[in-house]
């Protein structure tokens, strides 16, 4: 069935094959081995790095560098991985222009920070590469932990617990193991299965078993988790989605981005991914760039992304709007939808502008539009849960919840940014403390 | 533009920059392409006798140093003199001299020590049309086993014999190649002086190990499993060059002794640093080796840009510039008293001259909470550790204390008059003389 860019409706095959594996592919290519030492010369292996300051899991940057520029790769990737078991993961979708290096003391000299993000990724995927699992479980202890949620979060605080000699169940609503990174994350962030490979190398520890397709609440209450096991691990993210609050926003056409995203990327054909020709996403953060983005790379003639704030109030970083911007998205901000119109269908939808206040200025906008995604937050979803603080589980530093036994971390948590990297540092602090609680107690 | 034309030892060329002798310089074909890329003078690769010539191994000849990105700081070479016979090279010597009559061409020689072997080969350099001779008393590798090279270099008795022969042999003008591995560079340059040297040219290679296979141990360069020490040059080896270059300038027994400079030139500024020291010009390889022939015009346009600078109109007048101020470190002023200065628009935070004063030196950087680093006068002594390893240039300065300031380290002011060591009242041989008195 051959389709074009200017076909109406939302349609699979808009372009040419090769089409799709251009704009699919790794969004940063991997560094050579040369590329990666001329990179790990420019650290100058600051005192007290400003860069291990700014990550989130306080990962021994300066050390990293210079173990590649002295060529030992595997021993820079060990020293990510003891204290970021997902670094490969985030060496590709963490917003390193916001974190170390936007710090970078060559960033704020010349405007070219250290390419610290690249040369994680290829330190990990040296080591990853070849299989190798630098890590070694401790004797067992006998205690056993349950993870809910098989994202950074509990992935992290999982192969955490089980170095230390526990026993871990993971329990997953989802078929795969990954959360946002296997079904959240833009595809060209993350190409190759890498989400799963990466997956499997963690697995590796040994003493972590999955159990998928089973989700708190539906399958399992967190009363009988707290009975059947030591502890239990709260990292189920954020699945409920913000409605608009518009008019008509229930007709076809109008859907969520994190499920556009999440078909996209179980899709092993991006020929096969339905497009709308007129695309517009509501939303500022990382997830309304990411589906308009790929919105744009599957084919859609016009994609629009619109935003409530300005500019600079988007959650989603200058480099990812650049990114939107360069791939010919469309950003229009300060407006809101106040209606979608069509008959059954989305044809149109229709924005007011609004101040810095958020005011209506009375002047709407109409946007032709076959396919709408939101993207304008996401929530916490189910019962009987710890306390909340606001709208997410009130944890305190290491993780505790309100509930005795019960830890929680990643999005579903208070505190910390929604990022991978945050989730990852969360799972594995919880761990920590887990383990000292625990093992005091056994003691 | 400033006029380069060079004139040493009476040799004329266009400017002061010449061709090491080495393997740019072995054969007709580069000496012209040389000639034509603008080098003033060119030292042939270095003749031996008669009769069937060296060999080189047939593996690799170079090993490698490197700095960020593979830029090459250090070479060295296990490669032997011309491995072409004695005849060729004269040949082309001829054909290319007659071509190019106002470039330099010297040639190098080595042949065994005996009287008859220099006595040979002479006139037949002097037909060729050379300008001079450059003695290789240098050469660390390979020759020096069969008793030439540096095995003469290391021998100042040898080395005034040699150069005395050659004076009785030739009319040419003689330089002769000094080796750096020696115990004091003073020896074999007055010995050369004392035989008659025209001038001598300094520093051949070094002896050196450039790396170590950890997979094979053995040393690189490496001929099937086996390495052997080999001429260190380029880069690297400039600190040690400028020393020797100016350790024979300023020693009354050699002060006047033409001197034509060698070691690491790779910039106009370098070739600079050997002229204000006391050489008369300089000789380059490793440069022209790394980027080829071309290297030549930079330093061309940046020396030509500096003597402009200073007005100065001829390259003589930067000949020795520097040596009245090298000096023994007994002559140094310690009334002379310099605390560091932190540019703080300049500073990047990196933290660095903090690591290295508080870990390694006198703990006189304070840190702040926001990183701020200020210098603590208190305790700096002006060592210039922070200057060396920030890399930001002019970050860090060593600003001196004005006459009447009070230094706060020690809490003496800072006296108007030049006092040294020779004079301390903590120096033994002070105390030792006072008792006479």
């Amino acid at each position: 069935m051959a389709h074009d860019v200017f076909e109406p409706g939302i349609v699979p095959g808009r372009l040419a094959p090769q089409n799709y594996n251009e704009g699919f592919s790794d969004l940063h290519p991997p560094l050579d081995e040369h590329e990666a030492l001329v990179a790990a010369d420019r650290c100058y292996f600051c005192h007290d790095a400003p860069c291990m300051t700014a990550c989130p899991t306080d990962i021994d940057i300066p050390l990293f560098i210079r173990q590649i520029a002295t060529g030992t790769p595997d021993a820079a990737a060990k020293t990510i991985l003891s204290q970021n078991i997902l670094g490969g993961m985030c060496a590709r979708v963490c917003p390193t222009e916001t974190l170390c290096e936007e710090v970078c003391v060559r960033e704020v000299a010349e405007g070219k920070p250290v390419l610290i993000g690249q040369l994680q990724r290829y330190a990990t995927d040296h080591l990853q590469q070849q299989g190798k699992h630098p890590f070694e479980r401790a004797a067992p202890t006998g205690k056993r932990v349950a993870v809910v949620g098989a994202g950074p979060a509990g992935l992290s605080c999982a192969h955490r617990l089980a170095m230390l000699g526990h026993d871990v169940e993971i329990i997953d609503a989802r078929p795969k193991p990954g959360g946002l990174n296997e079904y959240g994350i833009a595809a060209y962030k993350t190409p190759n299965g890498f989400a799963q490979a990466e997956v499997d190398w963690l697995m590796q520890i040994g003493g972590i078993s999955f159990r998928h397709e089973v989700a708190v609440g539906r399958d399992v209450t967190l009363e009988e988790l707290k009975t059947d096991y030591d502890a239990v691990f709260l990292g189920m993210g954020l699945v409920g989605v913000n409605a608009l609050g518009a008019e008509g926003e229930d007709k076809a056409g109008v859907a969520n981005a994190v499920d556009f995203i999440s078909e996209l990327r179980q899709s092993g054909d991006m020929s096969g991914v339905p497009i709308g020709r007129d695309v517009v996403v509501i939303g500022g953060g990382m997830t309304a760039v990411d589906a308009a983005v790929q919105a744009k790379l599957l084919g859609a003639l016009n994609v629009t992304l619109v935003y409530r704030r300005g500019r600079d109030r988007m959650n989603a970083s200058v480099f990812e709007q650049d990114l939107a911007a360069s791939k010919g998205v469309r950003i229009v901000t300060h407006a809101v939808p106040i209606a979608v119109h069509g008959n059954g269908s989305v044809r149109e939808i229709e924005f007011e502008y609004v101040d810095e206040a958020m005011k209506g200025t009375g002047q709407t906008l109409r946007l032709q539009a076959d396919q709408v995604f939101k993207a304008i937050g996401q929530t916490l979803l189910g019962e009987g849960l710890p306390e909340l603080d606001g709208r997410k589980i009130k944890v305190d530093g290491t993780g505790r919840t309100s509930l005795d036994g019960v830890w929680a971390g990643g999005d579903c948590a208070s505190g910390g940014d929604d990022l991978t990297v945050t989730a990852v540092a969360e799972g594995r602090d919880a761990a920590m403390d887990i383990h000292t609680t625990l093992m005091g107690a056994a003691g | 533009m400033a006029d380069l034309r060079s004139e040493f030892i009476g040799i004329k060329s266009p400017n002061p920059f010449w061709l090491a002798s080495a393997p740019p310089t072995d054969k007709e074909y580069n000496v012209r392409r040389a000639y034509e890329a603008g080098w003033g003078g060119v030292v042939w690769k270095t003749l031996g006798m008669e009769g069937p010539p060296v060999v080189n191994v047939n593996g690799p000849r170079y090993g490698a140093i490197y700095g960020a990105d593979r830029r090459l700081l250090g070479l060295n070479n296990i490669e032997l003199i011309t491995d072409r016979p004695l005849e060729v090279n004269l040949r082309e010597m001829k054909a290319v001299k007659r071509d190019y009559p106002d470039r330099a061409l010297i040639a190098s020689i080595m042949v065994p020590c005996e009287e008859e072997a220099w006595k040979a080969i002479l006139p037949h350099v002097e037909e060729t049309g050379a300008d001079g001779i450059e003695l290789n008393f240098g050469c660390p590798h390979g020759m020096a086993e069969r008793g030439m090279g540096s095995a003469v270099g290391q021998v100042p008795e040898y080395i005034e014999m040699v150069t005395r022969w050659c004076k009785m042999y030739t009319r040419m003008p003689v330089i002769v190649k000094l080796t750096p591995n020696i115990t004091n560079v003073l020896y074999p340059a007055e010995a050369a002086k004392r035989g008659g040297a025209d001038a001598v040219s300094l520093i051949n290679t070094i002896n050196s190990i450039t790396s170590v296979d950890l997979d094979l141990f053995a040393p690189e360069p490496m001929i099937d499993g086996k390495g052997t020490h080999g001429g260190y040059c380029g880069p690297a080896v400039k600190p040690i060059a400028l020393n020797m270059v100016a350790e024979i300038a300023r020693n009354p027994e050699t002060h006047g002794l033409p001197i034509s400079g060698i070691g690491g030139v790779t910039t106009w500024r370098d070739a600079a640093e050997f002229l204000a020291l006391g050489a008369g010009n300089v000789q380059v390889c490793t440069a022209a080796m790394t980027y080829g022939f071309k290297v030549v015009q930079e330093m061309i346009s940046g020396l030509s840009e500096y003597m402009d600078e200073k007005g100065m109109t001829s390259v003589d007048e930067l000949v020795g510039r520097a040596v009245p101020n090298v000096t023994d470190w007994n002559q140094l002023n310690l009334n002379y008293v310099a605390k560091a200065k932190i540019d703080q628009d300049l500073c990047i935070s990196c933290g660095r001259c903090f690591a290295a004063c508080e870990d390694t030196s006198h703990q006189a950087i304070a840190m702040s909470e926001d990183r701020t680093f200020t210098v603590i006068e208190e305790e700096c002594v002006a060592c210039n550790l922070c200057v060396n390893v920030c890399p930001v240039e002019d970050c860090i300065s060593m600003e001196e204390l004005a006459v009447g300031a009070t230094d706060l380290r020690t809490g003496k002011t800072v006296a108007p008059d030049y006092a040294n060591w020779t004079t301390h009242p903590n120096n033994p041989s002070v105390h030792a003389v006072e008792p006479a008195e």
